[in-house]
């Protein structure tokens, strides 16, 4: 779906939590637009993001940055980041570079 | 070790991905905001901006920022010694830490302390600075490696190649503009001398005042009915305004004569046309043609013209469009020796001599102009103010066009053949 900040992804919410499905979406400057979309969610009262990558196959710097202005904005605002069915291959990096101390892995 | 390799994996393809994003010249901002985020993913950096430098008012202006929060400064200003001292550090990072003596990190000590900027990279280009990249703290929230400071380098190298050619890219939109504007000007200048020169001509001949204006103005009209681009409307009315240059030199009793001029004094005002392309020639005109109007506009298509006798396709056509403009001003306006005709009987000697005097294509233009104002399909009022509304507006004469401009069509040729002449 394409939300009011036009992310092209989706978004789960229950209660206070939300899950978006980054899919290869994330890799792209207009990835941007998920961002826009978790300060959103972060503002209505949502206080935890799960980030879904059961559709991502590739994770590449621009995605990665997009996650951390993801991770920064939740932690601004006191909510936890999940971070779900990320590949082995993507979970190593994320390990490598240290986001996995900022978020939960699922 | 694998770790390592997978790291230099991942910030090489960042590498690799912003070299392609600014040899593609998209959008600026687009490529800016693009080579924060891949130089902030390639190391997981968590926050960081990229801003470009302004030599005129010494100050770095943010230009994409990420996770800097709404405190940090949009602009900052350096001063002499900081730029000294990052003109001589070159395009490496600094610590941020290790630089509080110069002024620069003095005066922004509490922005970049509460936003953690660790490293800050003077974008120096050909030893220019263009910018700076301001980078946080990491992920890992570990210092900054050697190896990570040169893929930095590399980075900041790209980010600061791609803001360069943007400042060329805007010296030359800026150049390219003055120039405009210069031209512009001096196009202005030419058209306004041009002008004086048309003044200055009609001013010797006191019963044919405005002539030279007339007839550019009617060439005007025949160019614009043909559909040619604004700058040959404006080559064609200004051929007209100088057509008659070369009367500068016939003596004014000869061209004040209130009677039918005798041989001699018509062998010496026929050589106007030569002269005026004499006087014409040297000029360099934005026009190239101008020239060639004025030594031909008393050629006819039969032959019968002077001073060179030529046929037809011999004819510069800009002389066809001026010479068609200037017997329309001779036969409508009043003589010392012969009052102006009526606008029907001009009508249907322009028809009879198409062909013969005139290019027929042109008075089927020209009347069709005339046409036009008459029945409001135009607003101009060109003819009305040259020649009189009563004049204009005589009973018959938009019938008479009507039908002169229909028979025209079918029965006239298109152009003179030369070769059928005696």
């Amino acid at each position: 779906m394409i939300t009011e900040n036009g992310a092209e992804t989706a978004f789960l919410a229950a209660d206070d939590k939300a899950v978006v499905l980054a899919g290869d979406y994330l890799n792209k400057l207009s990835g941007e637009a998920i961002e826009r979309e978790c300060k959103t969610k972060l503002e209505s009262g949502v206080k935890e993001l799960v980030v879904d990558f059961s559709q991502t196959e590739i994770i590449n710097s621009i995605g990665i940055s997009i996650l951390l202005g993801v991770i920064d904005t939740a932690a601004n605002s006191g909510a936890k980041v999940v971070f779900a069915d990320l590949n082995e291959e993507s979970a190593e990096l994320f390990e490598m570079l240290g986001l996995t101390k900022h978020v939960t892995m699922a | 070790m694998i770790e390592q390799r997978t790291k230099l994996i991942h910030a090489f393809g960042a590498l690799a991905d912003l070299g392609q994003e600014v040899a593609n010249k998209n959008n600026f901002q687009e490529t800016i905001r693009t080579s924060l985020h891949l130089i902030s993913g390639s190391l997981a950096i968590m926050r960081g901006g990229v801003a470009r430098y302004s030599r005129y008012g010494h100050e770095l202006n943010m230009l994409a920022v990420r996770g800097l929060g709404d405190d940090f400064p949009l602009s900052l200003s350096l001063c002499l010694e900081d730029e000294r001292q990052f003109l001589a550090n070159g395009l490496n990072p600094i610590e941020t830490e290790h630089a509080k003596v110069l002024p620069f990190f003095q005066v922004y000590d509490r922005s970049f302390d509460s936003r953690r900027i660790e490293l800050f990279v003077p974008l120096v280009i050909r030893d220019e600075i263009v910018g700076a990249v301001f980078l946080g703290e990491k992920a890992t929230g570990e210092p900054y490696t050697s190896y990570e400071k040169e893929i930095i380098c590399a980075m900041g190298r790209h980010i600061g190649v791609a803001i360069s050619q943007r400042n060329l890219m805007a010296e030359i939109e800026r150049h390219a503009e003055e120039n405009r504007k210069l031209f512009d000007d001096l196009r202005t200048t030419y058209n306004d001398t041009v002008k004086a020169f048309a003044a200055a001509i009609d001013c010797k001949d006191k019963y044919t005042e405005g002539h030279s204006v007339r007839v550019g103005r009617y060439s005007e009209i025949i160019a614009a009915e043909l559909d040619w681009s604004a700058d040959q409307v404006e080559g064609a009315a200004t051929a007209g305004y100088l057509h008659d240059v070369g009367k500068l030199t016939v003596e004014r009793k000869i061209i004040n004569a209130p009677y039918r001029i005798n041989a001699k004094e018509s062998a010496e005002l026929n050589k106007h046309p030569a002269v005026g392309f004499e006087i014409l020639q040297p000029i360099h005109h934005p026009y190239t043609d101008v020239p060639l109007a004025a030594k031909y506009h008393h050629e006819r298509l039969d032959g019968r013209g002077y001073p060179d006798g030529l046929y037809d396709r011999e004819i510069p056509y800009i002389a066809k469009v001026v010479n068609l403009a200037d017997s329309f001003d001779a036969m409508t306006t009043d003589r010392p020796y012969k009052a102006r005709r009526p606008a029907g009987e001009v009508i249907e000697d322009l028809r009879r001599n198409a062909g013969k005097q005139f290019a027929p294509e042109l008075v089927t233009a020209f009347l069709r102009g005339m046409l036009k104002e008459l029945t409001g399909e135009t607003k101009d009022k060109r003819f009305r103010r040259m020649l009189g509304r009563e004049y204009m507006e005589a009973e018959g004469i938009v019938p008479t066009l009507r039908n002169t401009l229909n028979e025209m069509r079918p029965t006239t040729p298109l152009t003179y053949i030369a070769s059928d002449q005696p």
